[in-house]
């Protein structure tokens, strides 16, 4: 019970993690490299734990990333939505593929994400984003899987020491 | 897995769980979100309550900007420190000095106006403000600015630089409000060429260092070179303000009309700090409907001394 514990906290943290991580200050130059650290950290939640994270968690972890953002509600609630969804959808295979394989894949979803993203954007009526637009899921696929391996590293962690 | 046999059933079938139905429903529910901050604003009241929650991350999320900052002050060499004293005395002097003769010009102005009985003249308020020093989306022309309501921030507030018009306040929260940039695509100023007084619009094109006058027709009056201010048409900018500097000029798509680049004077990429400014005796309820009746007159004249 306290391991699962462990590992909500763990959960809540790293989310909290990726929402800094979003909002930090970079140089101008850097901001389009910014990777969307919150779909990386549900992507691992996701394979590792369904049993605590859901589509409810991404829909909530949007919402709140909505707030704080300032975007508009429910925006990125659909995009992670979606997102998870996907993952969920093949989360059998992705979970056995190598990690750079898995990387990938990761790529695909974040290109499918920002997709996304640019038909809400269509909907509401803003322009066409420059093309540094599309460098972030790059970043974040490679990103990835060293995401993996510290969160990894950091559940298996609490997962030994409570006992 | 050491989990029980009915938990792991539900694991094996959790791409079930994660059924199509539960999809739609939460992707119905944030349309229906999406369509209600969007379309009604329903969710202002929501929003200000997030913004006091979020504002202790605001604050973890700027602590490594400040810190560096502050080792920055700390290292900083006194002979630097005493350069930039000095020059910026000397930026003070000239500025005051051209502030007295600016003050002489409005005070020409309100008389001459009076004497012509016009509009009531306008007092310029100014609040200085600064940028919290954390990203939004940066494919959104947005600022986050470290005052709030509580401060007297209002959404339609205009916000300048030292250089320029740099945008306007769209969203207030108790403790922080949100700014669009004059370069985000959806934003529009009035503006007025200072040389030949053309009045258009300018429209941001979602690059930092450009903005677009479309629509021009081919007979305006308008060159490579010339300055722009705000025209104070639209209540929201107050009138003289600049702008910027048309930078180039060419046919648009249609070949009907002309369109001008222009180069924002206003450095938006970065500035620690803005001003407020809005009019005062001008109507107080936000983005006002109807222009105020202010015929080519400037109650804050930067270009008073620009004029040959």
């Amino acid at each position: 019970m306290s391991r699962q514990r462990a590992s909500g906290r763990l959960l809540l943290l790293s989310l909290l993690a990726a929402l800094l991580f979003s909002l930090a200050p970079v140089p101008a130059s850097l901001q389009p490299l910014r990777p969307f650290w919150l779909a990386l950290v549900l992507c691992y939640w996701l394979l590792e734990a369904p049993e605590m994270v859901g589509l409810g968690i991404a829909f909530i972890t949007g919402v709140v990333a909505d707030l704080i953002f300032g975007s508009l509600i429910g925006e990125h609630a659909m995009r992670l939505t979606i997102f998870a969804f996907i993952i969920l959808r093949f989360r059998a295979r992705l979970r056995f593929f190598p990690l750079t394989q898995q990387a990938l894949a990761v790529l695909v979803l974040l290109f499918n994400d920002r997709v996304v993203s640019l038909m809400i954007r269509g909907v509401i009526g803003e322009a066409w984003p420059p093309a540094s637009f599309w460098i972030a899921p790059v970043v974040g696929a490679f990103l990835w899987p060293w995401l993996f391996l510290l969160l990894d590293d950091l559940r298996l962690k609490l997962r030994g020491s409570p006992g | 897995m050491t989990l029980p046999g009915s938990t792991s059933t539900t694991a094996l079938f959790a791409e079930g769980g994660a059924g199509t139905l539960r999809l739609l429903v939460y992707l119905a529910l944030a349309l229906v979100l999406m369509v209600l901050d969007h379309r009604g604003g329903y969710l202002s009241e929501v929003r200000r309550l997030a913004g006091f929650a979020a504002e202790p991350l605001y604050w973890v999320a700027a602590t490594p900007g400040r810190l560096v900052g502050a080792a920055r002050k700390s290292v900083a060499d006194r002979s630097e420190l005493t350069a930039q004293n000095a020059e910026l005395r000397e930026r003070l002097m000239v500025t005051t000095a051209q502030l007295g003769r600016l003050q002489a010009v409005q005070r020409e102005n309100q008389r001459l106006r009076q004497l012509l009985d016009g509009a009531e003249a306008q007092r310029l308020d100014v609040q200085l403000v600064g940028i919290a020093d954390v990203d939004l989306d940066p494919f959104r022309h947005r600022v986050l600015l470290d005052q709030g309501s509580l401060r007297g921030i209002r959404s339609g507030q205009a916000l300048i630089d030292a250089n320029g018009v740099v945008g306007q306040v769209i969203d207030v929260t108790p403790l922080n409000a949100t700014a669009m940039l004059i370069s985000d695509p959806s934003h529009a100023v009035p503006v007025r060429v200072v040389r030949s007084g053309v009045r258009s619009i300018a429209f941001g094109t979602g690059r930092v260092d450009q903005l677009r006058l479309p629509n021009l027709p081919p007979s305006a009056d308008v060159q490579v070179g010339d300055e722009l201010v705000t025209s104070g048409f639209g209540g929201i900018f107050p009138a003289g303000l600049a702008l910027g500097k048309v930078v180039s000029i060419g046919p648009d798509d249609t070949n009907l009309f002309v369109e001008a680049e222009v180069e924002p004077a206003a450095r938006l990429d970065r500035s620690g700090e803005l001003l407020l400014v809005w009019n005062t005796p001008a109507d107080e309820s936000g983005p006002p409907e109807a222009p105020p009746a202010t015929p080519e007159a400037e109650p804050v004249g930067k270009n008073a001394e620009e004029r040959p």
